[in-house]
């Protein structure tokens, strides 16, 4: 069943500034689609500036989106009001990546967490909430104790499964996953990969995981969407886009990942030729594509039905 | 050569001094490149601050140990003369590009106030070199970028400047503090070109501090691998892929999703880093590892075994997998 559904969304955030007349709107998100149902991880991936967090914050509706639809569990949400959108905020929940930036730090860890609780289970007692934060924290992998201490007395890794636990007290169907483990290092990483893991087991969730770690994304993601200048330019199950990309874009990001042994090293590096930028009209990547051609200038930067928005795609010509 | 020998340093944690770094030995030579490698809280980035003295002004105290340039010690060296070296044969390029460049100044006058500080140079010729210096960086339209403010250039950009700053005087080696971490791949992958095409072409040596294997396997010849305060490992770049032989060093490229079975948990290794202050009296891993015994814990366990130039701080070195 679909959990989380958007469709052609569109965002475009207008330049400001004191010569607003003159400058023209970026076009952050432009018609971007997705479904994702329940158990299942679509990865989001692409460089700053992609479109991959603004379609993420669409899809919560905590940005209005210029045009496109957006469905939780099936319903369109995409014009509902404020306070029936407060109701159904438990649906969806978000982990950040810094989650010291999203915890108050004035805040004991168990309020903190029970925050959730005050809006959506406001039946519950104050002793009833502390009870529901000790499970939560505990499948968390915290135990208790730490209920009442603050948000610096922990490491950086407790404090994502603190963030964690938080986005699942209000028990959602869906999980944003903005960069999770990011920030962490490479030991506590594969704590919280794992952790995360189990807990979409438990729960059946389904995440929404955006990542610009490719290793990352393919140790966890089921499927994924490449974005490059606010556009899926390739989508598929991860096997597919890892083993078989077709997009040009898709290839670069592949081939600029660290190497994972000196063995692999390469004198003649070929991502080093690559230009920068992206183009105005036709197919963004362009000015930095080695196999453009005339036709690329008026493309429209639809996907096609291999889900791959490029006129000429890798594995057509080998 | 640059050289830390035994090098212990402390920090301040709520007016107690403790131990941040403990008895850390590094060799790096002209037209090598050294990794040291380690997580948060290791005291990789403490030891080569240190290295410029810099850590003084944050409130690390030497301990033990000396740091020498070309026989030298940095410690001996009056103010006017660390100066010198500072920028000079030493040069630091940090990870946050955003911060690392004055947003009130322009391109052009940050790199010219290196240059004019080391060199015996007029405005026009220091402007000349800063112009070569940011070709050399691989920087279009030299002369107009000289004119802009930081906020107008991509991260990528501005990493290429503060590496153009570093060469300003021809330095001997460089300290690169996770370099490329604020950077995406595929800009990330263009910087360590940059670095790698500078240490070669003009014989730097560089030291590379990361948390990053990846980068490790892209650049070093020689590898340090560092956990909570110590060097536990180190050897050649090839020795250390092929042959971790530190529990920890083990542990630590077994967990990365890159090299994991795709469907499967991943590896972890149990509990936390210890912070300074609560570093066990023998093993600082002894905690956490799998092979530990009595001797472990004991006081002054751990002494380095050593085969060849691959050293390893472990009493159990070649048991386990």
């Amino acid at each position: 069943m679909s959990m989380l559904k958007v469709k052609n969304l569109n965002k475009a955030f207008s330049a400001g500034g004191m010569f607003k007349a003159l400058a023209k709107d970026k076009r952050a998100v432009i018609d971007t689609s997705f479904d994702l149902v329940a158990s299942e991880t679509l990865a989001i991936v692409g460089e700053s500036g992609s479109g991959k967090s603004t379609t993420a914050r669409l899809a919560m509706r905590l940005l209005p989106s210029d045009s496109g639809r957006i469905y939780w569990a099936g319903d369109d949400v995409t014009d509902l009001g404020a306070r029936a959108l407060r109701e159904r905020r438990s649906h969806i929940q978000m982990v950040f990546q810094d989650p010291f930036a999203s915890l108050n730090p004035r805040m004991k860890i168990w309020e903190s967490v029970a925050e959730g609780l005050r809006v959506h289970r406001p039946e519950l007692s104050k002793s009833q909430r502390r009870e529901r934060v000790a499970e939560t924290l505990q499948q968390c992998g915290l135990d208790d104790s730490g209920m009442d201490r603050y948000p610096h007395q922990f490491s950086g890794g407790q404090r994502q499964r603190i963030g964690i636990a938080r986005a699942l007290i209000v028990e959602p169907k869906v999980l944003v996953l903005d960069e999770p483990v990011s920030a962490l290092d490479v030991s506590v990483q594969a704590q919280v990969l794992n952790l995360l893991k189990e807990i979409q087991k438990e729960r059946n969730l389904a995440y929404l995981f955006i990542s610009h770690d490719l290793s990352v994304v393919r140790h966890i993601a089921d499927r994924v969407s490449v974005m490059f200048a606010g556009r899926v330019v390739e989508h598929g199950s991860v096997t597919d886009v890892f083993e078989n990309s077709s997009h040009p874009y898709t290839r670069a990001l592949l081939d600029a990942r660290p190497i994972s042994h000196p063995d692999e090293r390469r004198s003649d590096d070929p991502v080093v030729v690559v230009g920068e930028g992206m183009a105005e009209s036709g197919c963004a990547y362009q000015p930095r594509c080695s196999f453009r051609q005339q036709a690329c200038a008026s493309f429209d930067g639809e996907l096609n039905k291999e889900g791959c928005a490029c006129l000429y795609p890798l594995s057509k010509h080998g | 050569m640059l050289e830390v020998t035994n090098l212990s340093l402390s920090v301040s944690i709520q007016g107690e001094r403790v131990n941040a770094v403990s008895g850390v030995s590094l060799k790096l030579e002209p037209g090598r490149v050294l990794g040291l490698v380690g997580e948060s809280g290791c005291g990789k980035s403490l030891t080569a601050q240190s290295i410029l003295r810099l850590g003084e002004y944050q409130g690390v105290e030497k301990v033990s140990g000396d740091i020498q340039l070309n026989g030298k010690s940095l410690f001996d060296m009056a103010d006017e003369e660390l100066r010198t070296v500072r920028g000079g044969k030493l040069a630091m390029v940090f990870q946050e590009p955003m911060t690392a460049l004055n947003p009130v100044f322009s391109i052009g006058s940050q790199i010219t106030e290196v240059i004019t500080l080391h060199l015996d140079l007029n405005p026009q010729q220091a402007r000349d070199r800063a112009i070569s210096l940011l070709e050399d960086v691989g920087m279009q339209d030299a002369e107009l970028l000289l004119k802009q403010y930081p906020d107008a250039l991509s991260g990528g950009m501005r990493q290429r400047v503060l590496i153009a700053m570093a060469m300003a005087a021809d330095p001997d080696y460089i300290i690169a503090d996770e370099p490329t971490t604020a950077l995406d791949v595929s800009v990330q992958k263009r910087i360590i070109a940059l670095l790698l095409e500078l240490q070669k072409r003009r014989n730097l040596g560089l030291l590379l501090v990361t948390h990053d294997f990846g980068l490790v396997a892209e650049m070093c010849d020689d590898v340090a691998v560092m956990y909570a305060g110590q060097i536990v490992e180190s050897g050649s770049v090839f020795e250390i892929f092929n042959h971790p032989s530190h529990p920890y060093t083990r542990a630590l490229m077994g967990c990365r999703p890159e090299v994991s079975e795709s469907g499967k948990a991943l590896p972890v290794i149990e509990g936390q880093v210890p912070p300074p202050g609560h570093w066990p009296a023998g093993c600082h891993f002894a905690e956490r590892c799998p092979l530990a015994d009595d001797a472990c814990h004991a006081p002054v366990a751990a002494d380095a075994w050593q085969e060849e130039s691959h050293i390893t701080r472990c009493l159990h070195v070649g048991e386990g997998k």
